[in-house]
């Protein structure tokens, strides 16, 4: 993944407190689980599975763990965190279903960022210019991109409804990393959200 | 005289004594015994660099470099020791030793029993990884080492490193614990015993007291070296290596050796056979089946490890199945069960088993990854 700005590292660090577990899945290079802890006080693991991207966390100082997300969480145990992160990674898991109830297995919260293919500027491009779109947020051509799954802020939030998630808080940025209140689902290029299971 | 293809160049092996009597887990009393071991770097002022490198079932204490006298005795895992090497000599000081029972020096079947004045043969008490553990560490006393910077081992080396961390946890900072497993499953302990039976019916065994009769349990060896050696590699690699060329042009239709295959095994359990003891072969693996540390949890390997405070780097690789990745992860899982702290990582190596001494170029990378951040912290 390209060194893009990482503007929902601000928004999932502001939710993590002193003391608590995280995991964060996709970890990557362990950029953001070295801020949770250097940061916030946190303690945690990273998933990765690119063997490059692990022996940089490796490097970072991270709890690194190689794993395939489409495996699911078998090794990590129920409730073993608070927060279990997703960070700009859901577009690219196939068995998005089951990794989201993995990750409410294992953590009391899911925070997931994902791209919003309905951002105005993604919609000009297809609308306008009939090409795919490429952002900050969607940084790829179609045929090197990761992402296997496009999806929108609105069907992102019915897919939470229809699985019995709790939204409890999220907060919708642009391709500046500026938080959007109004319209997100046109206005807003990056959605980050925590999750919890219903009551 | 060449020395190219080691880093560290011409290495002396050592020898300590120890007259303090060592309790064994079987309850046998060992009541004085000689370790042989090598060590390569320097150990700084305030010992804090220090690394132990495990050995597995057939390795000894020359773990790198050469002998002035036998300049192409490479030690077995030269290829990551040495100056800017993951386990770099520049900075650590890197301990290696033949562990008690075997057959290059430190005490063992082939020593002689003080209490007869003959070799102790079967006679000599069965040691498990907790004996050599306890025995390593009355050297890093010797050493003046109260705590390892790393202690490191891949297949039965691992399993030591991993008891390190749970019977003396303030004495290792870091595990790297490589192509191992928390404890044999059945299949691995079958392909021992198919070993040890090879060995123990062969007619020049005598009960274990070979040497008295001159005689040495070569064929028994020699079979059970040829069955675990196709155990370490994968298959995919013995079909690139050998496939089904036949050794000369056409069959003979006899049993002498007709396919590669059958010469390399049959060359390798001979070569074995020609320099390894087979009462501590015996005793190697007995050591592998016995270790199930998590029997000190109530057989949850969590709670076995809970004590450890060690901070452990696993590796497995994806074409070994005699150590497969899951049993890596088995380890993983516990550690992280606990909130402690682990690193893991696979590799795509395609040598089975033996893939941990390879030089692999995405393993090799990550242990130095790793061994960077053991250095920063040691200040070595």
């Amino acid at each position: 993944m390209s060194l893009i700005n990482r503007s929902d590292f601000d928004v999932i660090s502001g939710w993590v407190q002193p003391g608590e577990r995280v995991l964060d899945l996709g970890c990557g290079d362990g950029s953001l689980l070295k801020r949770l802890i250097t940061e916030r006080g946190a303690r945690g693991y990273g998933v990765e599975l690119d063997a490059e991207r692990v022996r940089a966390a490796i490097a970072n100082g991270i709890n690194v763990i190689q794993g395939n997300l489409e495996e699911g969480l078998a090794g990590f145990s129920d409730d073993a965190f608070e927060h279990v992160v997703l960070s700009r990674t859901l577009q690219t898991v196939r068995n998005t279903q089951g990794i989201l109830r993995e990750m409410l297995r294992v953590g009391r919260e899911a925070v997931v960022s994902f791209p919003n293919f309905a951002y105005w500027k993604n919609q000009l491009s297809l609308v306008e210019k009939g090409r795919m779109p490429v952002s900050e947020d969607l940084p790829y051509q179609w045929y090197d991109s990761p992402n296997v799954r496009f999806f929108t802020i609105k069907d992102f939030e019915a897919l939470c409804s229809d699985m019995g998630f709790v939204i409890r808080d999220s907060q919708v940025l642009d391709e500046a990393g500026n938080l959007v209140k109004e319209e997100p689902n046109y206005l807003g290029s990056l959605g980050v959200y925590r999750l919890a299971r219903s009551r | 005289m060449t020395t190219s293809n080691s880093s560290i160049g011409i290495v002396v092996p050592q020898r300590a004594h120890f007259d303090q009597p060592l309790t064994l887990r079987s309850g046998a009393v060992l009541p004085a015994y000689d370790l042989v071991f090598e060590t390569y770097g320097k150990l700084n002022a305030g010992a804090s660099n220090a690394i132990l490198v495990c050995h597995a079932l057939s390795g000894h204490h020359h773990v790198a470099g050469v002998y002035a006298e036998q300049p192409d005795n490479l030690g077995w895992w030269d290829n990551i020791i040495g100056p800017g090497r993951p386990l770099d000599t520049d900075k650590f000081f890197i301990v290696g030793v033949n562990n008690l029972g075997g057959c290059h020096g430190s005490t063992g079947p082939s020593s002689i029993n003080p209490a007869t004045g003959k070799p102790w043969g079967a006679d000599f008490p069965m040691v498990a990884v907790i004996d050599w553990v306890h025995a390593q560490a009355r050297l890093a006393d010797h050493l003046g080492i109260r705590q390892w910077a790393a202690v490191m081992g891949g297949s039965l080396g691992g399993m030591q490193a991993l008891r390190w961390t749970i019977t003396y946890p303030e004495r290792v900072r870091h595990a790297l614990v490589i192509a191992s497993a928390p404890k044999l499953t059945a299949q691995n302990i079958a392909f021992n015993d198919v070993a040890r039976q090879a060995i123990l019916t062969d007619p020049d065994f005598h009960g274990g007291h070979y040497y008295e009769h001159g005689t040495y349990p070569q064929r028994g060896l020699r079979l059970a070296r040829m069955l675990g050696h196709i155990t370490y590699l994968s298959d995919d690699q013995m079909d690139e290596k050998f496939g089904r060329r036949p050794r000369n042009g056409s069959f003979s239709f006899g049993y002498d050796v007709e396919f590669e295959v059958e010469s390399y095994l049959r060359y390798q359990g001979d070569k074995f056979a020609g320099y390894f003891d087979a009462n501590t072969y015996l005793l190697m693996t007995k050591a592998l089946d016995y270790f199930d540390p998590a029997r000190e949890g109530e057989g949850d390997l969590s709670r076995a490890l809970a004590v450890a405070k060690a901070k452990f780097f696993v590796a497995a690789f994806t074409t070994d199945w005699r150590f497969s990745p899951g049993r890596s992860r088995e380890i993983v899982s516990a550690l992280a069960k606990n909130g402690q702290d682990v690193c893991y990582a696979q590799f795509d190596c395609n040598y089975g088993h033996d893939s941990f001494l390879m030089a692999d170029p995405e393993y090799h990378a990550a242990v130095a990854a790793y061994m960077q951040r053991v250095s920063a912290e040691v200040g070595a």
